[in-house]
């Protein structure tokens, strides 16, 4: 099996040559930026709208962790099935969801994709087979397992990815699924996003052997660990993962080491860490910083081509605010809508 | 008409409904060759095959889960677990999930399972594999809850549990699977949300479940050559309730009486009884209302013990005479 050891910072010599080896074009490169670009806007906008008191409930924010959504998207079919956890924003942009309507879930409006039901925690997109994120941690581990039953009783091409955290490693559920997924063969890709922390509990002190990914092979799941903050390397990882289930050989196993900036949801003091540690994360090994200077290495652009596309993906997140909040709330009419078909 | 036993009337609406819809699918411990603990899906892995008559791992969240990820792709699951007291294990995939889904979602999706669990007491299974559960899933909006009490109920509400686009939990009782009744062999269906006035009468209302219904229409008989008519009504969905049904009632006679096994705190009869005195029907009581419902305690294992933790033959006619004679 394989097990790719986890580099801490690659080389741009490292970076070149996986991008000739899997011919990323400069378009696909510059795509994965918009996209981290994007998502990184929509968390601090986040932050802030929730600063300003216009946010009634919780958010959980994925800032520092862009690199893994926008490899996984790009290494997976547009009708892939997705599963994903409450950290999910990154996901479900990445995947294309329209972020008007994502922003004015968060905000609890009627237009949201969920008619503000749900919130942040809760956004689904079932027209691109978004199937939503859960609130309870782990829940949606072996929801993938109907899924990926389903695929292969429909004789289905598409693939569930199922996306969950560190934390939800050690839920009872998560070794259920795994070892059914493996049993019968199901085309699942399981990504644990391993930001290092569980609320407040380092994976240090929760898990009792690391890697997390290596339990997969006591259910006899391939897995690898990648760096997170890598994106080229974490679409490697993840496309042969993906390559290596749709082909109909059973799940795989992906942990992607990473690293979340905000506290775990809307408020959280940091007691659980240091300044210096979460500093050492942004000033050294952040996944957009890097990406960027490998690319203008590269020379696949240029500092103002890469300001622009920043500020155009700014531009984006601004509008689905402008969007969100000239929104209508759901009436309270409707209040008992939607609890049964 | 033929006559079958309630365990048959099931397996035969799983038969007919596999027949026609291949989207409907079985999954659960030991249901191929073993045939389910109970016997229940005997024979179906032959019949069916494997991938859909589907034996899984002793794994009850990811049964319900399994259920549920499948049914968001289209299928129509039914899950079996195994005894009543496991639905414990996988309370967060029916509460937390299958129940919430087509709300948080804002009614994008919906989730078309079904969860059959055996339940009751009467076996000697002691406390771990013989409780009565249904009140707790009556909390989550979202399911259905669905409990019959004959072989022609259970047959009429499976097939229209499958056909449900919501979860429904299909409550059984392990007593009744070997009690017999007439059931037709076409394919016919029960409104879910409609209980039934299973016997009528003048001086009492009884509402009650699954093996009390047949206990109460028994002590019914009897009662009736001592001039008390009492009419029975089996709710058979108990979410939603058909309070409609029991009010109704309640006006005509002027007294209720609530009888279920489950344990008597919290359990459903309060839920009726509120109903009803929340409603005119208060207004045509002719004694306080009451309710009789499993004492306070685990089920035992000892055969004495065990049949006492739940209300008698004796306990149900000597409260529906207290109440008709006034004397409450």
């Amino acid at each position: 099996m394989a097990k790719p050891k986890v580099k801490e910072i690659n080389t741009q010599a490292d970076f070149d040559e996986r991008v000739r080896r899997l011919e990323l074009s400069d378009e696909t490169l510059i795509g994965l930026y918009r996209t981290m670009c994007t998502v990184r806007h929509f968390e601090y906008t986040a932050d802030r709208l929730y600063a300003a008191g216009k946010v009634h409930g919780t958010m959980h924010l994925s800032a520092g962790q862009e690199a893994v959504a926008a490899g996984t998207r790009l290494a997976l079919q547009p009708d892939d099935y997705l599963i994903n956890h409450h950290r999910g924003h990154g996901h479900f942009i990445a995947k294309g969801a329209d972020v008007n309507l994502m922003m004015a879930e968060f905000l609890g409006k009627d237009t949201g994709f969920n008619h503000g039901r749900g919130g942040s925690m809760h956004i689904a997109d079932f027209q691109s087979n978004n199937l939503g994120a859960n609130g309870i941690v782990g829940g949606g581990i072996p929801q993938a397992v109907g899924v990926g039953l389903a695929l292969q009783m429909q004789r289905r091409k598409e693939i569930c990815v199922c996306i969950f955290g560190d934390g939800a490693s050690n839920e009872g559920v998560f070794h259920e699924a795994l070892n059914m997924a493996s049993l019968w063969k199901l085309p699942i890709l399981y990504i644990c996003e391993n930001n290092k922390y569980g609320m407040s509990m380092d994976v240090e002190r929760v898990v009792a052997k690391l890697p997390i990914a290596q339990r997969a092979e006591a259910y006899g799941i391939p897995w690898s660990t990648v760096d997170g903050n890598a994106v080229v390397e974490v679409y490697e990882a993840i496309k042969e993962a993906a390559d290596h289930v749709r082909a109909g050989n059973g799940p795989y196993f992906v942990e992607a080491l990473t690293y979340r900036y905000f506290g775990h949801s809307k408020s959280d003091r940091n007691l659980y860490r240091s300044k210096e540690e979460i500093e050492d994360w942004k000033q050294n090994r952040d996944p957009i910083m890097r990406f960027t200077k490998h690319l203008l290495q590269a020379e696949v652009f240029n500092e103002e081509q890469a300001q622009e596309v920043d500020a155009q993906a700014e531009q984006v997140i601004l509008k689905a605010v402008e969007f969100a909040e000239a929104s209508p709330e759901p009436d309270l009419s409707t209040l008992m809508d939607y609890i049964y078909a | 008409m033929p006559e079958m036993t309630y365990l048959e009337a099931i397996r035969q609406a799983l038969w007919q409904e596999m027949k026609r819809d291949e989207r409907v699918f079985l999954l659960g411990e030991d249901i191929g060759v073993y045939g389910g603990a109970f016997g229940l899906t005997h024979g179906m892995l032959d019949e069916f095959g494997p991938e859909r008559v589907r034996e899984t791992p002793i794994s009850e969240a990811t049964i319900v889960a399994t259920a549920v990820g499948a049914s968001l792709l289209g299928m129509r699951p039914v899950a079996e677990i195994m005894f009543m007291d496991f639905v414990l294990l996988a309370l967060d995939q029916i509460a937390n999930q299958a129940a919430k889904m087509r709300f948080m979602f804002g009614g994008r999706t919906s989730v078309p399972i079904v969860v059959r669990m055996p339940g009751g007491s009467g076996t000697g299974a002691a406390s771990q594999h013989s409780q009565s559960l249904e009140s707790i899933l009556m909390h989550f909006p979202g399911l259905k809850v669905v409990n019959p009490s004959t072989p022609y109920d259970a047959k009429g509400l499976m097939l229209a549990a499958i056909r449900d686009p919501n979860p429904v939990c299909f409550v059984e009782h392990k007593v009744l699977y070997k009690t017999k009744g007439e059931v037709p062999e076409d394919d016919y269906t029960i409104p879910i949300g409609v209980a039934e006035v299973k016997r009528a009468g003048r001086d009492i209302t009884v509402v009650a479940n699954n093996i009390m219904v047949m206990k109460t229409l028994h002590i019914a008989e009897r009662l009736a050559q001592d001039g008390i008519e009492v009419e029975v009504i089996d709710p058979r969905t108990l979410l939603p309730l058909d309070t409609e049904t029991i009010i109704n009632s309640v006006t005509k006679t002027g007294r209720l009486l609530v009888v279920h096994e489950a344990c008597q705190t919290g359990g459903w009869a309060g839920e009726v009884i509120a109903s009803v005195v929340g409603s005119p029907a208060f207004d045509y009581l002719d004694t306080p209302v009451r309710r009789l419902g499993g004492r306070d305690i685990p089920i035992p294992y000892n055969r004495g013990l065990e049949k006492f933790a739940i209300p008698q033959d004796a306990d149900i006619e000597a409260e529906i005479r207290m109440m008709v004679s006034g004397k409450v």
